[in-house]
């Protein structure tokens, strides 16, 4: 241990050093150059320092010189490639295109790559092989302030604070602090207005007593027959509507709550729990909200959300893929495995005069992911 | 040697005049003379460090194009396959990005590859800071602002994956917003109110952005530079070795040699990143089309981090939920807000208590500057593992459909097998971790008594071959001899004195119960007391033991 250093070191009384304030390491150095290795020059002391022969130094500059070359070359590429293929350029070969812009993508990158590389490499070559090695050992802060610094700074704080008052006119002291209190508020407040209250908003959709039904992502009109010919049937489907203002006709919002699955069951396989009112207290029941063996689902998992769009025909299984809550649609849509909290909400059915699909009302619950008030 | 080369003089006017205004020769050389003990375990902070910046620097250039709007438009760029295709001005200004900017497509990979390398690469820093034993007394405060970043992270990534508005991103929200409604009394609340309405309403991306690039990364910022400061002023930690101390630290000086180093390996974190980016695609969301909150895709995967909430989402049963029978009836969800929130609180609480529960049960009050050899701790080596294999089982569970799918086992029965192991499978991390620890304790000792198996076989006059041990490097023995001893403070009294009275401290619920924990996080061991280096008959053995087996 050739560096004086008290924590490690006690008996070198002599050697007085303020807690807090760095070794003075110039000292240390003239004392072993001065002794040890005069042929040592350099910032740290010679013991410390493990050079490397003249020759590895030199074969290291070349061998990074050569890095630092790639890495420019790799720098010029990447300028090459950005002006290689222009943006949306009528006749050429333009980024637009897929395959080009991947072609791009990978010049672009692979010369940012290269030249990356060869920088950090060059850099390394140079720590590696012309730098010394160092071993520098140095004290780790000694922590707690001493008994006389901690108590001096307590007594220092209190007679400053008993001087100015705050400590001994509690009037002008409790005052203040009430004078935050409304303030504190203030940007709680403030938000108020980043959305509406709840209300009844999430409980109620487009569809009303009547409504004809589109089939997802087109403006057609549903019509019993699409499903009453294939008896496993299943079609995604939202209100018939043509909002202003919204290519699909409605706003994302609305087909977030009001989107449907209609399947159609073969007769024999509904299941007892069809038999249940829809609602506690209703005297209708889920099979009297059904149109001659389709039956109409909310399409929103009732777990977090995601669309339960995955139908197993053969089982009448409707599963969502993001968390595997799975439901029986001959059960009134019943959880029979994964984590959903309830059964995914029925809308009534029926036909209008002209043999289109229309809702007869409401969803019997709410739709979407199970909310604290949702049964109020 | 050569003689000192004279600072230019542009160089030496420069430093004239910031010293003349801030009086920093002497800080300055202090700081550049600052010590980095070397470990390849040491560069993972800085991995993630370096990540960040790229970040920033990525981030910055995609707001140059990025419009943070729902309002819908009819896509008209020039990325054929979706015109005419209905979707938000966000995700038509991601499209433009990457199909009318040259580089765009590149910086966008930039910015998602090293998103997902800066939250490994501190994850990985962290775990080599809890199995070093690194966060004890005096940087537990610097490891509760490594916890808040990786939280951060988290949310910070969840958000900038959410802004594309690409179909997967919006799921990310709905699924957030799911979360959101399952907390009891208040839930619908907090959704209208992030929201601006219903989901997804016209506000969310917006305000995301802004959360995104303006809020947390500030946070973020702040609270890195705080780690950074904090590990400035305390010093690094370091691995056993001679010379090496509580009191001293050796190391590289951060002038000349790790400020070089330290260059150099950002620009190979650099060069990886980038080159990922430039041949591996990830997150293509002109493939994935816009969102809507009707359509979804099987097989859907969040970004790595976020896994481990997918899978606890999917495991979790319904079982528990119930309904609080007051009027109408209120449910609470249990199956959401578990997996959802309870996980998070778990992962996060378990990881901020840590340094504070070790230090209670061993009453250590020291200041630790030597880093713990991970098998020297085994309880706590063992209880990380168990750690990283109920985080691990629960990620692995958020691709149930993948290794459904790809192993062709049936969906429900590999969620019934992670319902299985998340409980099975930490403890037996935990117990195969601590037998292996005690065992590599074992080879130390065995090392430290006996030196190390030379590959010699030699004959002995009786007849008997042995196999000849040579002495450990002092370097080697060094470190085997430092091997601390766990102990309490909690059980240096004995439990009754010598006239057979019950230690009142011992006797209370809280003494009781720190004494059982220090018990068990003491007990198993293995002694190296009065193991004195190269003593064994190994090494002596042709001279004394002559006849006698082994």
């Amino acid at each position: 241990m050739t560096e004086k250093n008290n924590n490690d070191n006690n008996e070198g009384g002599a050697d007085e050093r303020v807690v807090g304030t760095p070794t003075d390491t110039t000292d240390v150095v003239t004392e072993t150059s001065a002794h040890s290795d005069s042929e040592h020059n350099g910032p740290y002391l010679a013991s410390e320092t493990h050079k490397r022969s003249e020759e590895q130094q030199r074969r290291g500059e070349k061998v990074a010189s050569i890095w630092f070359l790639v890495a420019f070359l790799g720098g010029i590429g990447f300028l090459v490639s950005y002006f290689l293929f222009p943006p949306n350029a009528a006749g050429e070969p333009a980024i637009a295109d897929p395959q080009i812009g991947q072609y791009s993508n990978a010049l672009l990158g692979g010369t940012l790559t290269l030249a990356m590389f060869a920088i950090g490499a060059g850099m390394t070559v140079w720590a590696r092989n012309v730098m010394p090695h160092y071993e520098v050992a140095s004290p780790y802060d000694e922590l707690p302030s001493k008994e006389e610094e901690k108590s001096s700074f307590s007594e220092f704080f209190m007679k400053s604070a008993d001087e100015s008052g705050f400590t001994k006119r509690p009037l002008m002291r409790r005052t203040l602090i009430l004078a935050m209190l409304p303030l504190g508020l203030a940007p709680i407040v403030l938000l108020r207005d980043t959305g509406p209250l709840p209300g009844d908003k999430m409980k109620e959709t487009r569809w009303t007593d009547g409504m004809r039904m589109y089939v997802e992502g087109t403006h057609r009109h549903l019509r019993a027959e699409d499903l009453e010919n294939d008896p496993y049937g299943m079609i995604s489907a939202l209100p018939a509507l043509d909002d202003e203002g919204y290519p699909h006709g409605m706003s994302l919002t609305d087909q977030a709550k009001s989107v449907i699955l209609l399947i159609k069951v073969p007769e024999d396989d509904w299941k007892p729990g069809m038999d249940t009112p829809v609602r506690e207290g209703s005297d209708e029941t889920h099979m009297n909200w059904t149109h001659q063996g389709i039956v109409a689902y909310s399409k929103i998992c009732t777990h977090v959300g995601c669309p339960a769009a995955l139908y197993e025909r053969t089982t009448h299984r409707i599963l969502c893929p993001c968390h595997q809550s799975t439901f029986d649609a001959t059960d009134a849509a019943k959880v029979v495995f994964g984590p959903a909290h309830r059964p995914l909400p029925q809308l009534p059915i029926g036909v209008d005069d002209e043999g289109y699909l229309v809702a007869r009302g409401d969803f019997n619950e709410p739709t979407g992911p199970t909310f604290w008030e949702y049964k109020d | 040697m050569s003689k000192t080369t004279q600072a230019p003089k542009a160089l030496r006017g420069v430093g004239n005049f910031i010293d003349d205004r801030f009086h920093l020769a002497k800080t300055g050389e202090k700081n550049l003379r600052k010590v980095f003990p070397n470990h390849w375990s040491f560069m993972l902070g800085e991995i993630a460090l370096y990540s960040f910046i790229i970040l920033l620097v990525t981030g910055v250039f995609l707001t140059l194009w990025f419009k943070p709007s729902m309002l819908e438009v009819v896509y008209d760029g020039s990325y054929e396959r979706l015109q005419g295709v209905p979707m938000s001005e966000a995700f038509a200004s991601t499209l433009h990005i990457d199909f009318d900017v040259r580089g765009g497509f590149l910086v966008r990979q930039i910015h998602h590859w090293a998103a997902l390398i800066f939250v490994a690469s501190l994850v990985v820093h962290m775990l080599r800071v809890f199995f070093t034993g690194a966060f004890r007394k005096p940087r537990e405060i610097n490891w509760l602002i490594g916890v808040a970043i990786f939280a951060l992270a988290m949310v910070e990534g969840l958000f900038g994956y959410s802004l594309p508005d690409d179909l997967p991103s919006g799921m990310g929200i709905r699924i957030l917003q799911g979360v959101m409604l399952a907390i009891p009394l208040v839930g619908s609340y907090i959704s209208m109110f992030l929201f601006g309405g219903e989901f997804p309403g016209e506000d969310i991306i917006t305000r995301l952005y802004m959360l995104h690039v303006l809020l947390l990364p500030a946070i973020l910022l702040a609270l890195i530079v705080a780690h950074f400061m904090i590990l400035w002023h305390q010093k690094h930690t370091q691995y056993p070795g001679q010379g090496r101390t509580d009191k001293k630290v050796v190391g590289t000086p951060m002038f000349p040699a790790f400020a070089v180093k330290a260059g150099g390996f950002f620009f190979f974190t650099f060069a990886v990143i980038a080159g990922l980016s430039a041949f591996v695609q990830i997150n293509p969301v002109h493939l994935f089309g816009p969102f809507t909150p009707t359509s979804i895709t099987s097989g859907l995967q969040p970004d790595w981090y976020m896994g481990f909430l997918e899978g606890s989402l999917r495991i979790f049963p319904n079982t528990l939920d119930f309904t609080i029978p007051i009027g109408q009836g209120y449910p609470i969800v249990t199956a959401v807000l578990i997996p959802g929130l309870g996980i998070m609180g778990l992962l996060f609480g378990a990881l901020g208590a840590w340094p504070f529960i070790e230090q209670w049960i061993t009453g250590d009050k020291r200041a630790r500057n030597v880093a713990d050899r991970p098998r020297n701790a085994p309880t706590r080596t063992a209880l990380g593992v168990g750690g990283i294999v109920f985080y691990g089982l629960l990620w692995l569970a958020g691709s149930n459909d993948i290794l459904s799918e790809t192993f062709s086992i049936n969906l429900y029965l590999t969620t019934y097998i992670f319902r299985v192991l998340i409980f099975v499978g930490p403890v037996l991390g935990y117990v195969i971790t601590k037998r292996i620890c005690l065992g590599l304790q074992r080879r130390d000792r065995e090392t430290l008594e006996h030196g190390y198996e030379s590959g010699i076989i030699q004959q002995l006059p009786s007849g008997e071959f042995i196999e000849v041990h040579k002495e450990s490097s002092a370097e080697t023995t060094h470190v085997l001899e430092s091997k601390p001893v766990i102990s309490s403070t909690a059980l240096e009294e004995p439990e009754t004195d010598d006239k057979g009275v019950e230690n009142p401290n011992a006797r209370k619920g809280m003494g009781r119960f720190r004494r059982a924990l220090a018990h068990w996080y003491t007990k198993d061991n293995v002694s190296f007391e009065g193991v004195e280096a190269h003593t064994g008959h190994h090494l002596h053995h042709g001279a004394e033991n002559e006849g006698k087996g082994h």
